[in-house]
């Protein structure tokens, strides 16, 4: 089912990944396959404890330990930091900036604050060696009672940063507004939900991964790594170590997976850089393990939201007070709070008058909080239940009460009560429809009917979100593509993004070749190597479509003018009479005065004499793209039915459906493919994953037995409708890579609460396994 | 490297190649296959048997390459990612419905996908729609939702797609 824009020649076109016959013929360039001679090994000794003071580190008989080259703690590393910053978020206040970070602290210095926390950096000829030297080292630590739960580090009774002096790290109060309370006074209803997610890992397959070599006597240092954006780490390596930017190189091959976590320089890879400036000479690589990772790699989603919503008699939303509380664990990305986005954008695609946010991020002695997928998602995670909550108590269909609510195409240009602004190019009603069509809701009501006749229970759940794509601020805010044809006539641009499955490597090809004219086999992605790239933000938070595919569409345009010029001079024709296919430049009508683009390009660079005489000589042309908003809003909204087993509290998803506008799709098939990643990721928050801690502090899911990831045999088949209104960028694109994980969930829990909510149970927070329905069930 | 002298030599026959390596005893299989043989399509995603990146075809059975000694292969025959594919890059049944049918994104877990559905397409000539499943429930995928490879899976083992409505 779809409302699509026609294709073009590749644009459109579901064309095969050009990257796919390497990395099915097991010939990827993963960080851990770079065996470079000489090449040492690293393993960490981590805290074991959730917090406490270390009291002794004895490590002379690791050092000792055949095989071992160097054994560092917090003395002899962590005084070698020049900066700790990133560049996306910004410098900290002590720098000029206004970024809050936690304590800069790249090994545990003197306390440890949470279990995973790295204490010893051993290096070694191979990591069976360093594993070895790490059971010799000796660390006692006096335990100290944890900080756990948002509310209870919210006292600030215990502190985990003595530094800091408070766990609080972000803090909006919620504003006193007359008006609005005698509003919510007058409402005829006004209800309040607490809406919790529970902590969940990114798990990409691939763990994390550096492999440093600093040439102390060139004073060059290179590093491979496993990052979503290799700008980032080039910065963030010169700003550690002191050296001069220019003379750090970062390259990253294919990645396998990042969803937010290897964006930015953490603790352990900040320490592995470090080493190596120190020990210099050897390449020195650090592959985390999977033990490792799901202990000490960033985490998210642990986190609330109060919800109290006004409404009058007839379901019209009046308003709504909203206070999000986040758990940033100790060492977070930045301040790991994202209460700022999420409140921002949290009215969704439905008219509230008026919204009164508040917010308090805490840290706790727990692992750090990562960017995941969508990281501001808890906005559509409680609105969406929130608004099955209320239409239930109010007796409104859920539906009905959406559809009283939504934005229309009437209602556009259509500016929020928090002031974000949708164009005309968004569509929240008409993907809500689509998708309960697609689901055919009368049919499943009567199957319903049915369903509990015999005592099964189904249900169904929706949800409608509006996906802030592109989010354009500090260097996320554009992409550079640095175009060359060579001297055959084909075409290489460099971007600063990078391939860990967002399948770059084939469709800014489309793009390229779509405006320059070639065939899409004469365009070449150059991506993830600093040398080469150009400074950019990366590939993460649904940018690239929108701003590395219109950079690189800006300067296939540029290109072709270039082009265009060169032959319209040689062949004495005037630049507008020109067109330009399948690699040739003609004058229109006069099919025989034509020239193909090597010739061209011969021109370009060998015959200086023959181009016009105001020409630069050479083929090359750079466009760096800002799109025109500090948001390029995608929307669409996701329906589920499911079945849970009143026995067991297992549920069953039956059918998904996704209904999506991501403005003009460059590829449907990797769009499709884009949205079932984030789906069955929100699938996997509901329904399987739980990184829980004990009331010590310490992990309970630390191997893939305990965290559950989705498996191929609990997943439909999803189904797709397509809706292409073009945005405002270049090329009418729009991001959709988070909206798939943003969706899903809430979806999910709605259609879980459809199929429970005639029992009395009416869930407000995740995990929905079968224990915990269970329990919702015996308790209703 | 001292590993060396404690080693242990086996023979074994990788892709078709025989194979005499000297091998540390408690190095794991999916260790001296990267680091030894510089077989590096096999990818180690868990090192605990649960996510399947590893998996390998030993004597025609798929297996954990994480859960094995390398010197428990004395006289085995491998087979490697690297060994699926023809000579000259042309792509098996399954590794061509992994393209047409966007099984893959990374790439991190396909090796061990590929590994594992060639050798259940092999001994599997009639899969019901829900075989294919369960045959793929030992692989951990973590981009994909499994869409593609379940599509895959049904594209070699010649059973309807799903009319989904979208691009298809």
């Amino acid at each position: 089912m779809s409302a699509q824009l026609s294709a073009g020649r590749y644009v459109g076109q579901s064309v095969k990944r050009l990257e796919d016959p390497r990395l099915l013929a097991g010939r990827g360039r993963y960080v851990d396959d770079m065996q470079i001679p000489g090449t040492l090994h690293v393993a960490f000794v981590r805290s074991t404890v959730a917090r406490g003071t270390i009291t002794n580190i004895d490590t002379a008989v690791a050092a000792a330990l055949p095989g071992v080259h160097a054994v560092y703690t917090a003395v002899d590393l962590n005084p070698r930091v020049q900066q700790f910053w990133h560049t996306m978020l910004g410098p900290p206040p002590e720098l000029g900036g206004v970024s809050k970070y936690p304590p800069t602290r790249p090994l545990a210095d003197g306390d440890v604050r949470f279990v995973g926390d790295p204490i010893v950096l051993i290096i070694a000829d191979s990591r069976y060696i360093a594993e070895d030297a790490a059971d010799l080292v000796e660390v006692d630590i006096d335990v100290l009672p944890p900080v756990l739960g948002i509310w209870e580090a919210a006292t600030d009774a215990a502190i985990v940063h003595p530094e800091l002096g408070s766990n609080v790290i972000d803090h909006l109060p919620m504003p006193e507004v007359p008006e609005v309370e005698a509003m919510f006074a007058s409402a005829a209803h006004v209800i309040s939900r607490r809406f919790r997610q529970c902590r969940a890992s990114n798990v990409p397959m691939e763990p994390r991964g550096i492999i440093v070599k600093y040439d102390q006597f060139a004073g060059d240092m290179q590093i491979w790594a496993a990052t979503q954006s290799v700008s980032e780490w080039k910065s963030s390596a010169a700003r550690l170590t002191g050296i001069a930017e220019p003379r750090v190189r970062v390259i990253a091959g294919d990645v396998g997976g990042g969803f937010g976590l290897k964006m930015m320089v953490t603790r352990d890879e900040a320490a592995v850089i470090l080493a190596a400036h120190k020990f210099g000479d050897r390449p020195i690589k650090w592959i985390e393990d999977r033990h490792e990772n799901l202990i000490s790699a960033n985490q998210a989603r642990e986190e609330a939201i109060d919800v109290t919503m006004a409404v009058t008699a007839d379901g019209h939303i009046m308003g709504a007070k909203i206070y999000f509380w986040e758990d940033v664990g100790a060492f977070p990305a930045g301040s790991g709070a994202t209460g700022s986005m999420a409140m921002g954008v949290w009215p969704g695609p439905y008219k509230f008058p008026v919204v009164l946010p508040g917010n308090t991020a805490v840290f706790t002695n727990t692992c750090g909080k990562a960017a995941y997928r969508g990281p501001w998602m808890m906005e559509t995670v409680s609105r969406e239940q929130m608004m099955d909550h209320v239409a239930r108590e109010i007796g409104m269909d859920p539906i009905e009460f959406r559809r009283i609510n939504i934005v229309t195409a009437a209602d556009l240009p259509y500016t929020t009560c928090m002031t974000m602004v949708y164009d005309d190019s968004v569509t929240p009603s008409e993907t809500m429809e689509q998708a309960l069509e697609i689901l055919d809701v009368t049919a499943f009501r009567a199957e319903q009917v049915a369903a509990r006749a015999e005592g099964r229970l189904i249900g169904m759940g929706l949800a409608v979100y509006m996906e802030p794509s592109a989010i354009a601020f500090g260097i996320l805010s554009s992409d550079q593509a640095i175009m060359r044809m060579d001297i055959t006539g084909k075409v290489s641009v460099a971007m600063s993004t990078g391939n860990h499955g967002h399948s770059l490597e084939t469709t800014i090809p489309q793009i390229v070749a779509e405006h320059l004219g070639c065939d899409i086999a004469d365009v070449v992605l150059v991506q993830g190597d600093t040398s080469s790239s150009p400074m950019g933000p990366g590939t993460g938070g649904s940018r690239s479509a929108v701003i590395a595919g219109g950079a690189a569409q800006t300067a296939a345009l540029r290109m072709k003018d270039k082009i265009v010029q060169i032959a319209a001079h040689t062949l004495e024709a005037a630049p507008e009479d020109m067109e330009v296919a399948n690699s040739m430049v003609s004058v229109r009508g006069t099919p025989a005065k034509a020239l193909p683009f090597a010739a061209i390009a011969s021109m370009a660079y060998m015959m200086p004499e023959a181009l016009p005489a105001d020409m630069e000589q050479g083929l090359e042309t750079i466009a760096r793209y800002r799109p025109p908003g500090q948001f390029t809003w995608s929307n669409a909204a996701h329906a589920c039915t499911v079945e849970v087993d009143v026995e067991t509290g297992m549920t069953t998803i039956l059918r998904y459906i996704v209904s999506e506008d991501c403005g003009r799709m460059i590829n449907p098939m990797v769009v499709e493919g884009q949205i079932a990643g984030g789906v069955v990721q929100g699938i996997g928050g509901v329904l399987f994953e739980h990184m829980i801690y004990d009331d010590s502090g310490n992990p309970q899911a630390t191997t893939f037995l305990d965290y559950l990831l989705p498996s191929a045999p609990e997943i439909p088949d999803i189904e797709y409708g397509h809706i292409e209104t073009l945005s405002p960028s270049i090329g009418g694109y729009k991001g959709m890579g988070e909206g798939g994980a943003i969706g899903s969930p809430p979806a999910l829990a709605n259609a879980i609460h459809d199929a429970l909510a005639h029992l009395g149970v009416h869930p407000t927070r995740f995990p929905l396994g079968p224990s915990q329905l269970l329990e919702l069930i015996r308790d209703a | 490297m001292n590993t060396a002298a404690a080693g242990v030599t086996v023979q074994m026959r990788v892709n078709g190649t025989a194979e005499t390596i000297v091998i540390e005893p408690r190095k794991l299989l999916s260790d001296v296959l990267r680091e030894d043989l510089r077989l590096t399509g096999t990818h180690i995603g868990c090192e605990h048997g649960a996510c399947g990146a590893c998996t390998v075809i030993v004597d025609g059975a798929a297996v954990r390459s994480c859960l094995l000694f390398a010197v428990q292969m004395g006289g085995a025959e491998i087979t490697t990612i690297e060994g699926i594919a023809d000579a000259d890059g042309t792509l098996n049944a399954f590794q061509q419905a992994m393209q047409d049918q966007h099984g893959l994104q990374c790439g991190f877990c396909t090796p061990g996908i590929v590994v594992s559905m060639t050798a259940y397409l092999a001994d599997h000539d009639d899969p019901t729609d829900d075989d294919l499943k369960v045959a793929l429930s030992g692989n951990l995928c973590r981009c994909t939702g499994y869409q593609g490879i379940i599509n895959a899976a049904r594209q070699a083992a010649g059973l309807p797609l799903p009319n989904a409505g979208g691009h298809q």
